[in-house]
């Protein structure tokens, strides 16, 4: 019962979101720093991680296809598939749900602990409005950051390969550029939309809705975090069946 | 002016407020005191309309809360100032950002005016080197004055403050009463002050209201305080020997 309630609040507070907002040029202003704070801000660790882990995929993959009668060229195919299927879209937005989402609950949060958002529900302000619109807009600017975490996970994939000594430049450029679906680069972006959604709304609504203090903040915010990987792994598995089913 | 008539409100078997009526005089200092749990939070959330009422009405000058339209609400809300118990400033902003951030949301003013605007009420609230600093950069007492110049910025017809001592030393919790009070008096508003502090009671309440367990137990000015003989009212102001000792000192030189 509490989770339908929950689910119920979440569709409310979605609702409110999207009112008109008290003034368009103060909300441009917010949607500004919300893409500086949310994707500019998280561009170093999703550069940093997607380099690294599009190496290990190459690793691994060599390490497994030790039959001489397997083309290298496989090395650079498997990279591919994995870092555009997978690791860019659906790895990403978990590292995401923990930065940005535990980000955006505890700013709210504490908003909401040091009566910050009454002041503005006083002040005549659409709070929800105020806080959550900005970050849904600067979000959509997440498959962007996706996008250059596809090219350096195959970087990654390349200095791993070339460097390491498991493939030559030219097989593993070759296995890039094997049976390549460009509907799975959609599929990638499609999902990416879906989950950047639910993570700046999904904190959002546990910064918002908290009670309690300090204590309380630091909880929402590891709450969110599970809720937010949660959704973002169940959706992945549904968007994977609808599109590629 | 603000008249309440009758006003209930509960939270699920929780009945809070018990029927209260009463009326808030423009140009004065109103006070609610009670003890923690009697309802005043409810009650001033009830009139700054973040708590609807199951019952009775609350009428702001002439005009009745429930019978506005969404937009005449959010139009009255404009009217309104509050100072909360914790300032409540953003701290991503600063002092002059905190100030402006009303006239920036709902006035089409042009820069320089918004910027005359701001330093003439933070010259009124006595702060004047202040406007770059962050919340977190200045005292308590300062806070609540920045508050204050929030509150009023826009030129509110109602003030509302929460327990706007709590956490001050006597000396700034006195400046910022007689700073309240000479605001409240110089643009005639009516101002509502949910405190604890008795010597707020003693100084600026030009009106009393003292609820006990979500009913009106009693109501009247800081003079008449010292005279009633209501024991819920006496029990609960001249709880210190201190004050005790005043109010025997007083009836003794009216006697």
């Amino acid at each position: 019962m509490n989770y339908l309630e929950a689910i119920g609040k979440y569709f409310i507070m979605i609702r409110e979101v999207f009112k008109k907002p008290t003034k368009w040029s103060i909300m441009r202003t917010l949607i500004l720093k919300e893409i500086d704070e949310l994707i500019y801000g998280s561009m170093g660790i999703i550069i940093f991680i997607s380099f690294f882990i599009g190496g290990v995929v190459t690793i691994q993959t060599a390490l497994n296809l030790n039959s001489p009668f397997l083309p290298k060229s496989l090395i650079g195919f498997a990279t591919r598939q994995s870092v555009l299927l997978e690791f860019a879209p659906t790895f990403t937005s978990i590292i995401m749900a923990g930065k940005v989402g535990s980000y955006i609950t505890s700013s709210i949060g504490t908003m909401r602990v040091t009566e910050q958002i009454d002041a503005l529900d006083v002040m005549g302000v659409n709070s929800l409005n105020y806080l959550v619109f900005p970050k849904i807009i600067a979000m959509l600017m997440y498959p962007f950051a996706v996008a250059i975490s596809m090219f350096v996970g195959i970087l990654g994939g390349w200095v791993a390969a070339v460097f390491g000594g498991y493939a030559p430049s030219g097989e593993f450029i070759k296995g890039l550029q094997l049976d390549f679906d460009s509907f799975h680069v959609t599929y990638a972006f499609i999902k990416t939309v879906v989950f950047s959604f639910v993570i700046a709304t999904l904190p959002s609504y546990h910064g918002f809705y908290m009670k309690g203090g300090a204590l309380e903040v630091g909880k929402a915010s590891t709450t969110s975090f599970v809720w937010t990987s949660v959704v973002i792994i169940i959706l992945n598995y549904v968007l994977t069946q609808l599109l590629l089913g | 002016m603000i008249e309440v008539d009758n006003i209930h409100k509960s939270f699920g078997d929780n009945h809070v407020l018990k029927g209260i009526t009463t009326r808030f005089e423009q140009g004065k200092t109103n006070l609610i005191i009670g003890q923690s749990g009697s309802g005043k939070t409810v009650f001033l959330k009830c009139l700054l309309g973040l708590f609807e009422p199951e019952e009775g009405r609350i009428c702001y000058n002439g005009r009745i809360y429930s019978d506005l339209t969404m937009n005449e609400k959010r139009d009255l809300r404009q009217e309104m100032g509050m100072v909360f118990q914790g300032s409540a400033l953003f701290d991503s902003m600063t002092v002059e950002g905190n100030v402006m951030f009303p006239l920036e949301m709902f006035t089409k003013q042009s820069k320089a005016e918004m910027q005359e605007r701001v330093d003439f009420v933070l010259k009124r609230v006595n702060l004047i080197d202040a406007h770059e600093r962050y919340p977190s950069e200045i005292s308590g007492g300062m806070q609540k004055r920045v508050a204050i110049a929030r509150a009023i910025v826009m030129n509110p017809k109602y003030l509302f403050c929460d327990e706007p001592n709590s956490g001050l030393d006597p000396k700034t919790a006195i400046l910022i009463d007689n700073l309240i009070q000479e605001i409240t008096q110089e643009y005639n508003i009516t101002t509502i002050i949910n405190t604890h502090d008795m010597n707020s009671v003693m100084e600026i309440g030009e009106k009393i209201l003292f609820l006990k367990d979500g009913y009106k137990e009693w109501e009247g000015t800081n003079k008449e305080i010292f005279k009633t003989d209501n024991k819920a009212v006496t029990d609960f102001v001249y709880s210190s020997e201190l004050f005790k000792k005043v109010r025997q000192m007083y009836l003794e030189e009216r006697n």
